[in-house]
């Protein structure tokens, strides 16, 4: 049954490794090929060399750190200038080389320069810097901002502001775009769960959906009015006579038809639409209407960049 | 030739191979805890406060490790994607640690501060109710959950085994004082442990409900921390080239 007739040598052709097992089970010898052998004993030999040029052994407490050197550049915190270093072979260093090495990408380094240097008009006005800024700032953009306002800046109705349509709760200028992002913002509205009563919270979600042609008036609209306008519901100070919000204190434009945190578009009854501004009403805004500053986390270019690639998603004003 | 000797002696055979196979990682490893250079010295790196540690237990539980690395490599790519290459000295107070190889969502080592406590929390209930293309998990129970904070005196004795400096004593106390100043220090002690998480979670609110702490408050002050703790704009980039 297990007659070896597949080994097509003949027995004794091959050395065997001298032991037998089971009194007659024995196993072949067959020698690594020559080329395989001597690029194994190449790979030692090379070992050898490796370790005096990259870092190798632990030695104490240190370690052998090898001939390799990287030269790199690195700006200089204190005085502001990009100073040329020359330190031995290591990640970090290579790292710095590999950003601060205009030969690896002039291109990009160039146009950061060119981007920095310009104002925010010349940057408009030159095709090819805000080609850049469109290519740049998508990365930035998807990486930092498309969590919460989505990958076309769209955001999410209820949570998070769409960036292309010209309604802007805190300026939609370059410069407030730019000021949004350095230092964040953080939304805030009472909440008039108590100091308004039931009643009154239905008469003021009624005008609140009469400003933008979401409601018909009637008496309801007329009641809420009164206290949008008076002293018992205040609104008026925050969001205008007029309702049409103040950019300084972030509050809310409720005349056009854009809703950014009660999501009366979803509703599709004007009883549904209705109760999501109440609960709105209700609860306020307190902390969940947060937008993080960037100053600390991206370079005051790639902000620069942000505010650029924001302003031109098409809204802004 | 000893081959049949140790062929035919199996317990001879494993010791030898375990020897062999761990001279690998021994060689690798060891020395990092006695060469000097390995912490890099920065200000800044603290252990994590009560709250902080609930936290991380539960982004271990749920397994957040499986998907997110917490480790962001010295390369160009890693940098303009995330920031700044993580340090060793940020993962100090680790253990275990949070590093890995294996992203199947983003690196965490910089998340701290990224999005607001609001979008962690809408985000952790319902990924792409905010990230459309998203395939993470829900992780609803999180809010509906209450914080199990009972035990967090002794799970910060354990980590003050492994040599993380949590306080038990006065002069522990006040060391920490010395270094990390009374607000800190105060969070870092044990017999205080109950009352430093229940008053940062009343402070901060990181989940959005005033009147309960959560799991996903513990999880929320967690994430924003990360990364967070050494402030890169004190240092040129040459000091930390300088330890490896």
């Amino acid at each position: 049954m297990t007659d070896n007739t597949n080994t097509s040598q003949p027995s004794g052709a091959v050395q065997t490794t001298g032991h037998a097992w089971d009194g007659d089970l024995q196993e072949y010898n067959n020698p690594l090929p020559r080329w395989w052998l001597w690029s194994f004993y190449g790979t030692v030999v090379f070992s050898i060399f490796y370790w005096f040029v990259y870092p190798s052994w632990p030695v104490g407490d240190t370690w052998i750190k090898g001939f390799g050197t990287v030269e790199y550049t690195t700006v200089d915190k204190a005085t502001g200038k990009e100073q040329e270093k020359e330190f031995r072979w290591n990640t970090r260093a290579l790292l710095l080389e590999e950003l601060g090495n205009a030969a690896n990408d002039p291109q990009r380094k160039e146009m950061l320069a060119t981007v920095q240097a310009a104002d925010y008009e010349q940057i408009a006005k030159d095709p090819k810097m805000m080609e850049f800024v469109r290519s740049v700032g998508k990365g930035l953009f998807g990486d930092n901002c498309a969590a919460c306002h989505g990958g076309g800046g769209q955001g999410v109705v209820g949570l998070y502001p769409n960036l292309t349509d010209d309604d802007w709760l805190w300026g939609g200028g370059i410069d407030k775009i730019h000021e949004t992002l350095v230092q964040g913002r953080n939304g805030f509205m009472p909440a008039f769960g108590q100091a308004l009563k039931p009643e009154q919270l239905d008469d003021v979600a009624e005008y609140v959906l009469t400003l933008s042609d979401e409601a018909p008036q009637s008496e309801a609209s007329e009641r809420g009015k009164a206290i949008f306008q008076g002293q018992v519901g205040g609104c008026y100070a925050c969001h205008g006579a007029d309702a049409k919000g103040l950019p300084v204190l972030g509050a809310a434009n409720l005349t056009d038809k854009i809703w950014t945190i009660a999501n009366v578009p979803a509703q599709k009854t004007l009883q549904d639409k209705k109760a999501v501004v109440k609960n709105f009403v209700a609860k306020g805004v307190n902390n969940n209407r947060v937008m993080p500053a960037w100053q600390d986390r991206l370079s005051p270019t790639d902000i620069k960049l942000l505010a650029v690639y924001v302003y031109q998603l098409g809204g802004a004003q | 030739m000893r081959h049949e000797q140790i062929e035919t002696n199996s317990a001879l055979m494993l010791v030898l191979i375990l020897l062999v196979i761990s001279v690998g990682g021994l060689v690798e490893i060891v020395p990092l805890f006695y060469i000097n250079e390995t912490l890099e010295k920065v200000d800044g790196v603290r252990p994590y406060t009560p709250l902080e540690i609930r936290g991380r237990d539960i982004y271990v539980r749920e397994g957040c490790y499986l998907c997110h690395s917490q480790q962001i490599r010295p390369f160009r790519d890693e940098w303009l994607r995330y920031g700044h290459y993580s340090l060793a000295a940020e993962s100090q107070y680790d253990h275990p640690f949070q590093w890995g190889s294996k992203r199947t969502g983003p690196d965490l080592a910089r998340l701290g501060g990224k999005y607001s406590n609001h979008w962690h929390v809408q985000h952790l209930v319902a990924p792409r109710s905010v990230v459309p293309q998203s395939i993470m998990p829900n992780y609803p129970w999180l809010l509906d959950s209450d914080l199990d904070y009972a035990d967090v005196d002794s799970r910060m004795r354990a980590l003050r085994v492994t040599g993380v400096p949590y306080s038990l004593t006065q002069a522990e106390y006040d060391a920490n004082v010395q270094r990390y100043g009374q607000a800190i220090a105060d969070q870092l002690d044990i017999g205080k442990a109950q009352d430093s998480l229940l008053q940062q979670a009343r402070e901060k609110d990181f989940d959005g409900l005033p009147d309960r702490i959560t799991e996903m408050e513990a999880l929320v002050a967690y994430l924003q921390v990360l990364g967070t703790m050494v402030d890169f704009t004190q240092y040129d980039e040459g000091y930390f080239v300088e330890f490896r």
